[in-house]
């Protein structure tokens, strides 16, 4: 592919300042800013909170927490990683990059993106409140239930699941906004010449997530709506006594929650490739396959969400339906796998952060994409399901494959986005702390789930002591380490060896041609794409 | 306060270290299985994560061998391809996917078909059905057919606080040992039928392979043939509140001899409390027997001291509803009477006549009333309990 840029750097740029700059702002690079810090502070504040639990964990016997409070601490981190760490940093990226990998001027709902960023604030208070609350003995506390809501544990709760419901429902509101501003910028903004079959493979991520979010928050949200009218208004959803089903919570939950899986991966896997080929300094493998492979997965996503509770009894047609539906997702799967390692195959590589990030993130993913495998056997699972199996298992989807390949697109972009590249070293140190202390943390958890460790239990038989020591001593480490991470943005936002405008030697696309930083509104004149 | 605060801490940081010495045991692998069922898993199990490992050391290597060799630093030009261009090209870069589909389906999809229709085959040849049901925070069991039939009885934790908050050396199941193990004969193929009376709970022995949940107002079902004699246990699996890691699963298999020895001695005891529930009872017995009982299954939510964890679980001393009386001049039970709230339950306290004998709620409710800093003075004589049923 060749561009053509006519871009002026001569718009205007005035816009507020202060605090009304970022309240006002419908500035699709303002927004994606906001996003993305907004995802590094919630990625903090749920990492220290799982702190607390380790430390907890560290010895059998209850030692800092109490067994209520304990609950309380792993559901919100969930909640808090996926809905206010992972999910905004991936749409942080799609405002900032899209528009310029696209040839866009802006986001093409610009109000509705502002909006959609306001409604998370509001969300982290509401999911938060609880704990302080609890202080000043209003209520017990934040959500006790696991991130799952599963009733009638939900329905038995305090005031924190009230909260967390509408928490929900304000994230999903954010989220549906933020995917319908995807799907018309991608269908309506590429610049000319941009045939979809051109497009970025990011764009091509971020518009089947946004498709998934909208086929499945509006689910969600009726699952805690329903949620919320059996605590409060005497309906009977999911009470057997009232002739409702408390299994058909699990269904109505996992018919959001398994693509939220993908939603969560779908954006990673779109700018990985980018990020592969522009440090092998060689083309894309495969990009058909890949799209192909994407919407494969998209697909398959919405028809597997029973595997995520085998064991509540189910018909064997049923078990052995989604048993093998789950194992077709490894098909695409490998696809896309061999696809990145093709990419990189008799590349000329270089190991800057963001690609050490990137094949860090392949081996990793690689442990939790094949841990999933052996997952959807139906008889083995009676034996993995909700032990610490499950949780090193989706640890290495979700830290690995979502949190590190956001952490390689940070890395990637953000010397583009700052104009200043960021402290090499530190970005390397960075990478081998965590990737090192990640494996430390979660390997041993394999071995706990096997061993009989069930998870979401505050305190443990001594047999599990020492795979618990060493977990929480590493998990420790990954803690600490992610302050080098926040330091080296912080550093690099403020000043740094000037960027230039293609920033890596074998970067390709149109985000590259625009100056680092890009000035306040880019392409005002459209590019045309051969 | 602070001296007592690095005593305590000190008494932590010795028995921590004496509990490290002690269990020094790593365990890598599921338990030894003991069911046909857990064998099965095991080796399905063992298979797949051989062929997963094996996938992943290959492809690996692979990578190793282009992150060494692949450099820009060792001067290697990179190539320019972007997918496989001639027929035989087509044909390699499909191998891949077509031994994953053979592993998917064939190597492992046929012996998990085969394990699935066994692991749900709950009722063809079972010698026994046993009811299991689980409730916040303890199982309770029921014998369903045989001889054994009748006999039923809840299985709660028996770990003292003091070891749970580190005052006391923990034991060797600290947090897997119960006062009422499930006894099961060896051999025999016994069908398990769970239902939970609160939230839903999850009853799992890893030894046996078997896991399974129990979902208020449903029956699920799973089942085990235990091969070898043994104390095996487990724990619930699904999160279900505060108390979700003290409802251990603790399971006896012994020899038929043994364990219709012991079907006869619970029989008898059954006899002896359906006996006791109609002889008169002095205050000082149901006192004693009430502080066993409410240790055992009120302790965990109204506390050791009465004090309660309001407002989820209200404090029994002091309370307005203790005070109040049981029965009316006729002895007809008053409705949200202290009795009637133990028997019938209400929100998430259980209705306790499903799982206590007669003597048992009379004693508890009597202590409740006269202990916990209560003196409302009344006594509660299983006879009237018994009428109430």
């Amino acid at each position: 592919m060749s561009y053509t840029t006519t871009a002026h750097h001569d718009a205007h740029e005035d816009h507020p300042s202060g605090i009304m700059r970022w309240l006002t702002t419908t500035n699709h690079k303002d927004i994606g800013t906001m996003y993305l810090i907004f995802a590094l502070i919630m990625f903090m504040v749920g990492g220290s909170m799982i702190m607390l639990v380790r430390a907890e964990l560290f010895q059998p016997g209850m030692q800092l927490v109490q067994p209520e409070f304990f609950n309380q601490l792993i559901g919100v981190h969930a909640l808090i990683m996926i809905f206010m760490a992972l999910m905004p940093a991936a749409t942080g990226f799609a405002n900032w990059m899209l528009p310029l990998q696209i040839g866009a001027p802006d986001m093409a709902l610009p109000r509705l993106n502002n909006w959609g960023f306001w409604l998370l604030p509001p969300a982290a208070i509401l999911l938060t409140l609880p704990y302080i609350l609890a202080l000043f003995g209003i209520g017990d506390g934040a959500i006790a239930t696991g991130w799952t809501f599963y009733a009638p544990l939900s329905v038995q709760g305090g005031i924190g699941v009230d909260f967390a419901i509408f928490a929900v429902h304000l994230l999903g509101i954010s989220s549906v906004m933020g995917s319908i501003n995807v799907i018309v910028t991608i269908f309506n903004m590429r610049a000319p010449g941009m045939t979809l079959m051109k497009m970025p493979m990011f764009a091509w991520g971020w518009l089947i997530t946004a498709f998934l979010l909208i086929a499945t928050i509006p689910v969600l949200a009726g699952a805690v709506t329903m949620l919320l009218t059996d605590r409060h208004f005497g309906t009977h959803f999911f009470d057997a006594a009232g002739g409702g089903d408390p299994i058909m919570f699990q269904h109505l939950f996992w018919f959001f929650g398994h693509p939220e899986v993908y939603i969560l991966l779908l954006p990673v896997w779109g700018f990985m490739p980018q990020i592969l080929q522009t440090f092998a300094r060689k083309p894309m493998y495969g990009y058909k396959v890949q799209v192909y492979s994407l919407w494969a997965i998209g697909a398959l996503s919405v028809v597997v969400w029973a595997h995520h509770f085998f064991t509540v009894g189910m018909p064997v047609p049923a078990l052995l339906y989604f048993m093998y539906s789950t194992m077709a997702i490894s098909i695409p799967l490998a696809v896309l796998f061999y696809c990145w390692i093709a990419t990189i195959w008799r590349g000329s590589m270089s190991f800057e952060t963001p690609m050490l990030f990137a094949v860090g993130w392949i081996i990793l993913f690689g442990i939790g994409g094949l841990t999933g495998l052996v997952l959807a056997d139906v008889a083995a699972d009676a034996q993995y399901h909700h032990t610490y199996f499950v949780v090193a298992h989706f640890h290495y989807t979700l830290f690995a494959g979502g949190i590190m390949g956001i952490m390689a697109g940070v890395y990637y972009w953000l010397p583009k986005m700052t104009g200043h590249m960021y402290n090499e070293k530190l970005g390397k140190l960075h990478f081998w702390l965590t990737a090192i202390s990640f494996n430390l943390t979660f390997i041993p958890q394999f071995f706990l789930g096997l061993a009989g460790m069930p998870r979401r239990i505050p305190d443990y038989a001594l047999q599990f002591s020492e795979f618990n020591m060493i977990s929480s001593i590493a998990a420790f480490v990954l803690g600490a380490a992610q302050l080098l991470f926040v330091y080296n943005i912080i550093s690099c936002a403020r000043g740094g060896k000037k960027a230039t405008d293609q920033v890596w030697e074998g970067a390709q696309g149109l985000e590259w041609t625009l100056p680092s930083p890009p000035p306040y509104h880019s392409f005002t004149e459209q590019p045309v794409v051969k | 306060m602070v001296m007592q605060w690095i005593k305590k801490t000190g008494m932590f940081l010795v028995l921590a270290f004496a509990s490290f010495a002690v269990n020094a045991e790593y365990a890598w692998n599921f338990p030894k299985p003991v069911t046909p069922m857990a064998l099965d898993t095991l080796h399905v199990h063992n298979k797949f994560m051989l062929i997963t490992m094996i996938l992943f050391v290959v492809v690996l290597a692979i990578m190793i061998y282009s992150i060494v060799n692949h450099r820009k630093s060792r001067n290697y030009q990179a190539a320019t391809f972007t997918g496989p261009k001639t027929r035989p090209q087509v044909l390699w870069t499909l191998v891949p996917f077509a031994i994953l589909l053979y592993i998917d389906f064939i190597l492992m999809g046929i012996p998990a078909y085969h394990s699935v229709v066994m692991m749900e085959d709950t009722k063809n040849n079972a010698d026994m059905v046993i009811k299991v049901n689980g409730s916040q925070w303890r199982w309770s069991y029921e014998y369903m057919d045989g001889d054994a039939q009748g006999i039923k009885f809840v299985s709660n934790l028996t770990t003292p606080q003091e070891q749970i908050t580190n005052e006391a050396e923990k034991g060797e199941h600290y947090l897997l040992e119960v006062d009422n193990p499930l006894v099961l004969p060896v051999d025999k193929k016994v069908r398990i039928l769970l239902t939970a009376s609160d939230v839903i709970h999850n009853w799992w022995v890893p030894a046996f392979g078997a896991s399974r949940d129990a979902i208020p107002g449903f029956l699920r079902e799973t089942w085990v043939k235990v091969e070898e004699e043994g104390t095996y246990r487990g724990q619930c699996k699904e999160l279900c509140g505060k108390g979700h890691g003290y409802m251990p699963v603790v399971v006896k298999a012994v020899p038929q001899e043994e364990f219709d020895v012991w079907v006869a001695d619970q029989k008898q005891q059954m006899a002896a409390n359906t006996a006791g529930a109609d002889k008169e009872w002095t205050k000082d017995e149901l006192m004693a027997l009430g502080k066993d009982v409410y240790t055992k299954n009120c302790a965990v939510c109204h506390q050791v001291s009465g004090a309660g964890l309001p407002p989820a679980f209200p404090a029994l001393t002091g309370s307005k509803l203790v005070a109040e009386p049981n029965l009316d001049s006729d002895g007809k039970l008053l409705k949200d009477s202290h009795l009637d709230r133990v028997l019938n339950g209400k929100g998430v306290m259980p209705a306790w006549k499903a799982t206590l004998s007669d003597s048992d709620i009379a004693a508890v409710v009597t202590y409740e009333r006269n202990a916990l800093g209560n003196a409302v003075g009344d006594v509660l004589q299983p006879a009237q309990v018994k009428a109430l049923r």
